[in-house]
């Protein structure tokens, strides 16, 4: 029986190892957990290693080895959200569920988890519950789905407003105001003609939004260049950068646009085959996206044959990730398009010549494309004549932490900080993290500077904080992520971001010294420039701006010794002191010798 | 460091070790002659000497795994203006730390009341014993390290190199070849 299922869920996915995410998430859906008799069939059924699909299920936060809750609670864990009050519904669902965190209750009914930033830090606190985003948790709204879980209530069946999750648009600029007709933009491709329109996106400078700014235009004739059997068009709708949701606003609101831009991407490189990769936790809106998928189909804005000229052929199809950050780094997130774990390439070669399966792919963001439609059918001018002279246009902030207002703001390039504190209604603001915790955080002292590629960077995220905050705290909150979410492939990251965790900690805990400081900065170098790709690489910048900006921070923090140890010695004695019955004074230690 | 009179003094223990890195000291064959020349050995299993006194080096091999490793350990920290992580189990804890993530319980158990052959079964508890740490711990956890040497154990050419450059009053630079495994 069960082979039978593994067998046809394998049959619906082509028994295609490049499908591999796809068709655990399926097994997942249909059997609760993926045990070890499942991921062996698997793996035999497939052909392929069974140590690939151990390795691939261990890598990804949303596929369990182990039975889980036939409810399964993840509280995001992200800054905002703990700052929102994350820990008391913690406290609130374990207390009132009879369950503790990562422990599956009794009765197998119910089990509780944190997870990263979930993308609702305008609303949060946030939880996916089996997968579903649930924002703005309070007590009445905790109390109300523990008695849905008690009660047995299917999710579907759950109150509606359960899933409200307004957009929040504050600011709509350029690519906000208004939306572009579908089709509209293909209409502009084919009567300007496809050089003519790659020449127009070039004008307009558009730089890619997912945070590296890569010219698009040059992306995308490189890839159009690189002469092979096929090329693709990839979405990156995976953002997980804490405080990002920008994109998930675009897709509510702005999928079609997107669809449109990919699809204009595709006749200038010659693609056939598009993918949307949706990070796993915006499962909710894969339904919606593919619903509109199909209207576009049935409008021949996609499928065989667009808008009636012969050969024009173009088809997308949403692929859902599982809760890995990596796979937000374009050749990681091809890896995991590939059924793989979600480790970065060795780069170069570059997706444009070598991407999803070895060939040429373009891999834009969600924002990027929706820009790119409008340029193709509005004309650069309209983009380019705001903005500076380096970062043309505007950009999406997701704005959230303490301020009144957030949600998201559209700002031409060159806005300045203060200016948008302002506008969001922040008030006794002690720092601003740009670009999310591998960004840029900035004190009072540099609120003039301004949102741009040459001066401060982002990929959207914008946090702010106030006088209440501990800015260290912030960054342990920041390198703690950054010690979960990597990969583990290169021992620099791997290793560093957990003891740049656990010196932080030691920090924050009140024990540590000077050498610990001294300790962090060297890290910090190590870190930054030994990793393999970016996330080692930036992982240090929470840390190395608040030693930066907040020195005196950290010297109020840690005593006046040169050193203390790392443990608690007389703690580390405590276990061989009970089973040994031993209580003399060498069953004892000093924390320091002096 | 060094002056034509007083010769350097080398302080050398082995904590939670196999004594692997003090072999591969050995190992520099001839050129511990060299070494005689300008240093001599206070604490060390070569001299038996039982506390360490003031030393200008102090070679550490092993991790931390019980009571009595710290106190050595601090000793050595208190002696020695140079204090070096010799090898993989005084830098990470190596292989006696592959017990870390079994309980302690479990380890004792497993050796003392369950274990085939064992006669008299008890967790030794004499106060004689140093008493055991829930975990192994590399030692700069516990107190301060100046240099690492890494390797399992590091190369005599390693370890000549390194004690050379600090005779010679450089800042020790290992390369390539010396720490390069595959």
């Amino acid at each position: 029986m069960i082979e039978t299922t593994i067998k046809s869920i394998i049959h619906h996915h082509a028994s295609d190892p490049t499908r591999l995410l796809d068709i655990l998430l399926d097994l997942q859906n249909q059997f609760g957990y993926l045990s070890a008799e499942t991921i062996t069939q698997t793996a035999d059924l497939l052909d392929i290693p069974v140590t690939r699909v151990q390795g691939v299920v261990a890598f990804y936060n949303f596929l369990y080895a182990k039975p889980v809750g036939r409810y399964r609670i993840l509280l995001s864990n992200c800054i905002i959200d703990t700052m929102h009050g994350a820990l008391a519904v913690m406290d609130q669902f374990c207390q009132q569920l009879g369950i503790k965190p990562d422990q599956l209750r009794s009765d197998g009914k119910v089990s509780i988890a944190e997870t990263s930033c979930s993308g609702f830090c305008d609303q949060g606190p946030a939880a996916l519950i089996n997968g579903v985003a649930i924002a703005s948790l309070n007590s009445q709204r905790i109390a109300s789905i523990v008695n849905l879980i008690e009660n047995d209530t299917p999710l579907k069946d759950w109150p509606a407003e359960l899933f409200q999750r307004p957009d929040n648009i504050q600011l709509p600029g350029y690519l906000l105001k208004q939306a572009i007709t579908p089709g509209s933009a293909i209409s502009s491709l084919l009567s300007r003609g496809t050089q003519a329109t790659l020449d127009e996106i070039e004008q307009s400078a558009l730089r890619g939004c997912g945070g590296a700014g890569f010219p698009t235009a040059s992306k995308w004739r490189y890839c159009r260049d690189a002469e092979a059997r096929q090329h693709y068009v990839v979405c990156n709708a995976d953002e997980g950068e804490p405080g990002t949701f920008k994109d998930r606003v675009l897709l509510n609101q702005f999928a079609d646009q997107m669809f449109e831009g990919m699809t204009i991407c595709a006749r200038i490189i010659g693609a056939r085959q598009g993918f949307v990769y949706l990070r796993g936790e915006y499962l909710y809106l894969k339904d919606k996206l593919q619903q509109i998928i199909d209207e576009r189909t049935a409008n021949h804005w996609l499928g065989n044959d667009i808008a009636g000229v012969t050969g024009f052929d173009f088809e997308i199809k949403i692929r859902l990730g599982a809760g890995a950050y990596i796979c937000g780094e374009e050749s990681a997130l091809l890896e995991s398009l590939e059924g793989k774990r979600g480790i970065p390439r060795i780069r170069p070669p570059f997706p444009v010549t070598h991407g999803y399966l070895n060939q040429p792919t373009v891999v834009n963001n969600v924002e990027t494309f929706a820009t790119a439609a409008k340029i193709a059918l509005e004309g650069s001018q309209p983009f380019n004549q705001q903005g500076t002279a380096n970062s043309p246009g505007s950009r999406l902030l997701s704005v959230a932490g303490d301020c009144t207002h957030p949600g998201i703001y559209e700002y031409p390039f060159g806005t300045r900080i203060d200016q948008i504190l302002d506008d969001c209604r922040a008030e006794n603001t002690l720092c601003v993290q740009i670009g999310g915790p591998s960004g840029t955080m900035i004190a009072e002292a540099d609120f003039h500077r301004h949102i741009s590629f040459e001066d401060l960077p982002t990929g959207g995220s914008f946090i702010v904080f106030n006088g209440t905050r501990d800015p260290l705290e912030i960054a342990g909150n920041f390198v703690a992520f950054f010690a979960h979410e990597n990969c583990g492939f290169c021992t620099p990251c791997r290793v560093g971001t957990t003891l740049m965790k656990n010196t932080l900690s030691k920090i924050n805990s009140g024990s540590g010294s000077q050498d610990d400081i001294a300790e962090l900065h060297q890290l910090c170098e190590l870190i930054s420039k030994n990793s393999h790709c970016g996330l080692g690489q930036t992982a240090p910048n929470p840390v190395m701006d608040t030693l930066a900006c907040f020195a005196e921070r950290y010297q109020a923090k840690v005593n006046n010794r040169t050193f203390t140890p790392d443990i608690d010695l007389e703690a580390a004695l405590q276990e061989a002191r009970q089973l040994t019955g031993r209580d003399d004074p060498a069953a004892h230690l000093d924390q320091f010798n002096e | 460091m060094t002056t034509s009179t007083a010769k350097i003094n080398i302080a050398t223990t082995s904590l939670a070790g196999c004594f692997g890195c003090h072999m591969s000291l050995l190992d520099i064959d001839e050129r511990i002659q060299d070494l005689a020349e300008v240093a001599v050995f206070d604490r060390s299993p070569f001299t038996d000497i039982k506390h360490c006194n003031q030393s200008d080096i102090g070679l550490i091999e092993g991790g931390v795994c019980n009571a009595e490793n710290v106190h050595v350990l601090r000793e050595f920290r208190k002696q020695c203006n140079i204090l070096i992580a010799v090898g993989a189990c005084a830098i990470n804890g190596g292989i006696p730390a592959l017990r870390n993530n079994i309980p302690l319980k479990e380890c004792l158990e497993e050796s003392y009341i369950d274990g085939l052959g064992v006669v008299n079964p008890q967790i030794p508890n004499d106060p004689e014993l140093p008493l055991i740490l829930d975990k192994v711990y590399p030692i700069h956890e516990i107190v301060k390290i100046d240099y690492s040497l890494p390797g399992c154990p590091p190369s005599a050419d390693a370890i000549c190199a390194f004690i050379t450059d600090l005779l010679a009053g450089r800042e020790p630079t290992l390369p390539d070849e010396l720490i390069h495994y595959d």
